[in-house]
């Protein structure tokens, strides 16, 4: 993308005086990288380039792409953006390979936490965590003397004072535009609720209590939101806080830097950051990881050079210029304010989101299904049916069931 | 004409549509009675994710796709007969919502939802489309002389605009916190939230399709107003006929064929309504056929996506135009038939 290396070059410019240390070789195997497109891509996109011959393209509509880019012989791309979820596509058709060689070779620097690994091989290198958390304004809870919530019962209990007192639109702010982010808000309450959406042989099981009372809350909790709160995603949210029209939401820690970007913040210094919710079950949140992969059908020489230079974007001089656009995993990390609320979300003990074929499948079937109840089309049960229904369809179509 | 010359002449375009739509056609229709599957086992094994300060490693069963000696996943294609068609179509549960007459039990099904949403805003847009595109054509059809060029320019405006920038825009417009939403808001004193309700949504959308296309009637109209005979609208005026029986005895049977085939176009158009499901967000409440069919296609965070399905929802979806069509084609045909 040219406008993405104009854009490279300009940060080179503006930073060239400041804490970039530059580029320590240069790169002279031209490179191509796809992954998603918010900030801290942005960063370690920026430090990679810096070395010279990279391609970089960051794009939302990465996880239709890079299936299909990377099962290309040659690849199309050699360096990979994803998550959890995006990383099981590539993983299971072995599109990827396995990196402990490179890490070996290049990787000295980098934190046992770091390394993905499965069955005892390292397929991912992370360089990010990310979890949805508590997020509210300090001056309205101190105005309204509300101490912060850690169950939903709380949650609710001061959504409910906030809503009465008046001061702002609405007192809640979700992220529940139908699709991906309302099947996600699930996900987190589904296991804030102790449940588990699989058996051992991928049938479905959430059509039980723990299904019924995640449905509830959502619902509950709907009653605080802006009325068009199903074509509300994450940076929706982010702007109603930024605009001052929600007390507190249950927000990305990714979000979180720009609540006190005084460029588009009204409420800067204004926003907590805290743990998730805690559900009867657990914590109403999922840990997410982001990072990079190698594609597996490259020559030796491109893989060598891909590696390197990811390490090089991913390392201590880039965390040190970019330190509060993520809660970063590489070593050199300040933990500043933004990062309390996601480390208090995993020291809570949220579970990481299941990185599975079947839960991919699930995910769409919420994704289209809970909006349903949330209308008031269908009741809990026949909502959950039919959700169960859909990923039964959907699964065995797949073959993951019989 | 001979044989031959007509065969050259013919024989590329018909060349052209076999490729690109014959066989695209079969393809679809041979996909929705096929299911393709990837073989998977099951293994058990360990994988270790970041915490914030550890590494979380659990031991989990995964379903692993099995690859073959190149490295890529075994899938296996199977006959499924009418199988994706029941997924989408769900007719038992149709049927016992017919029994009950229980139109909330037929409209939970996404496809006869989908159909509701479809037909309406087909055949509502219809007669607004040609009567708003009637109107403007004859307003500036009466204007001066001087002013007319300015005025189709901008009553072309909307049609030129990408359909789904369109919709997003007067999405924005209407938003929670709008231009459009706000002044609603601060005239009436009541709190408005038009993406929040089936029926604004539903308004909203086909404000939105008339807005657009009816410029598309207007100009094909305007052409034909230009067409119409002075003579006999002058011996009208000589017999007393007012204003509208001129527009209703002359000029409009003298537009009847253009505002057949504008009805049409608009009748294929609209029955495939897309972009406003997109640009309005309205999946929760409102969905379309053609979005049911997208929604098949696209691929999850795992890589999945129901090609068989899809391919059964768009053959629906092809099947539903083809009946949509047949009054006036018909219609067409007699016509031809009559003058030939």
């Amino acid at each position: 993308m040219r406008f993405f290396k104009l854009l490279a070059v300009g940060a080179v410019a503006l930073n060239s005086g400041g804490a970039f240390a530059g580029c320590a070789y240069e790169n002279d195997v031209p490179i191509k990288s796809l992954s998603a497109g918010f900030e801290a891509w942005k960063a370690v996109t920026e430090a990679m380039a810096e070395c010279g011959n990279l391609e970089a393209e960051l794009d939302q509509e990465f996880r239709t792409k890079q299936p299909a880019a990377f099962a290309a012989d040659p690849s199309l791309y050699h360096i990979g953006g994803v998550s959890n979820g995006t990383f099981t596509p590539l993983f299971d058709a072995k599109t990827i390979r396995p990196l402990d060689d490179l890490v070996a070779k290049y990787g000295q620097q980098l934190k046992p936490n770091q390394l993905i690994r499965v069955d005892g091989q390292t397929w991912a290198i992370a360089m990010m965590v990310n979890a949805q958390h508590l997020m509210y304004r300090n001056d309205i809870f101190a105005d309204l003397g509300i101490t912060p919530p850690t169950t939903y019962e709380e949650f609710l209990a001061a959504a409910e004072t906030i809503q009465n007192a008046g001061v702002v639109d609405y007192p809640v702010g979700g992220t529940y535009k139908t699709g991906w982010n309302l099947a996600q808000e699930f996900v987190n309450n589904f296991f804030g609720h102790g449940g588990d959406f699989f058996d051992d042989n991928n049938m479905p099981t959430i059509n039980n209590e723990a299904g019924i009372a995640t449905l509830e809350l959502m619902k509950a909790l709907t009653d605080y939101m802006d009325p068009e709160y199903l074509t509300s995603d994450s940076t929706y949210v982010q702007q109603q806080f930024q605009q001052g029209k929600i007390a507190m939401s249950n927000l990305w820690a990714s979000r979180a830097a720009a609540m006190d970007d005084p460029n588009e913040s009204t409420v800067v210094g204004k926003v907590t950051m805290a743990g998730a919710p805690q559900g009867p079950g657990g914590t109403a949140s999922t840990l997410w990881w982001d990072g990079i992969v190698i594609a597996a059908n490259i020559s030796d020489d491109a893989t060598d050079a891909a590696f390197r230079l990811a390490m090089e974007g991913m390392d201590t001089d880039m965390v040190t210029a970019n330190n509060d656009a993520a809660v970063w995993l590489i070593d050199g990390y300040v933990a500043g304010p933004a990062a309390a609320g996601a480390a208090a979300t995993a020291a809570s003990g949220a579970r990481p989101y299941p990185s599975l074929a079947a839960m991919g499948l699930m995910h769409t079937a919420l994704g289209s299904g809970v909006s349903d109840y949330l209308t008031g089309a269908k009741d809990a049960t026949t909502t959950l049916a039919d959700i169960e229904a859909e990923y039964l369809t959907a699964a065995r179509d797949a073959g993951l069931i019989n | 004409m001979k044989f031959k010359t007509f065969a050259a002449f013919v024989g590329p375009s018909i060349f052209l549509m076999l490729v690109f739509i014959a066989w695209p056609l079969a393809n679809v229709l041979w996909q929705s009675f096929h299911v393709t599957s990837v073989k998977f086992e099951q293994s058990e094994v360990e994988v270790c994710t970041p915490g914030f300060l550890t590494s979380t490693c659990t031991v989990e069963v995964r379903m692993q796709p099995i690859l073959d000696s190149y490295g890529d996943p075994v899938t296996e294609t199977k006959f499924v007969g009418w199988q994706s068609y029941r997924n989408v179509l769900e007719p038992a549960r149709f049927l016992a919502g017919l029994q009950d007459l229980s139109w909330e039990q037929v409209m939970v099904i996404d496809f006869w939802k989908a159909l509701r949403f479809t037909l309406t805003f087909t055949l509502i847009t219809l007669p607004l489309v040609i009567g708003v595109g009637l109107l403007i054509a004859l307003a500036v059809n009466n204007a001066i002389q001087s002013l007319r060029g300015q005025i189709i320019f901008v009553s072309l405006l909307p049609f030129i605009i990408t359909p789904v920038i369109g919709a997003l825009s007067i999405r924005w417009l209407f938003v929670g916190d709008g231009i459009l939403t706000a002044f609603l808001e601060w005239l009436l004193k009541a709190d408005i939230a038009m993406l929040a309700n089936p029926w604004t949504l539903e308004l909203l959308m086909m404000f939105y399709r008339v807005w657009h296309v009816a410029p598309f009637a207007f100009i094909i109209l305007y052409a034909g107003l230009q067409t119409v005979n002075h003579d006999t609208l002058e011996s009208a005026v000589i017999d007393g006929a007012s204003r509208f029986e001129r527009l209703r005895f002359v000029t409009i049977p003298h537009l009847m064929p253009l505002i057949i085939f504008i009805a049409l176009i608009h009748l294929m158009d609209s029955y495939r309504v897309f972009e406003e499901i997109v640009g309005f967000s309205s999946q929760a409440h409102v969905i379309s056929l053609q979005w049911l069919t997208y929604d098949l296609l696209t691929p999850d965070d795992a890589g999945n996506r129901a090609i068989s399905r899809a391919s059964a929802s768009a053959m629906l979806t092809m099947i539903g135009i083809v009946v949509i069509l047949i009054p006036l084609l018909g219609k067409t045909w007699r016509d031809h038939k009559g003058v030939s």
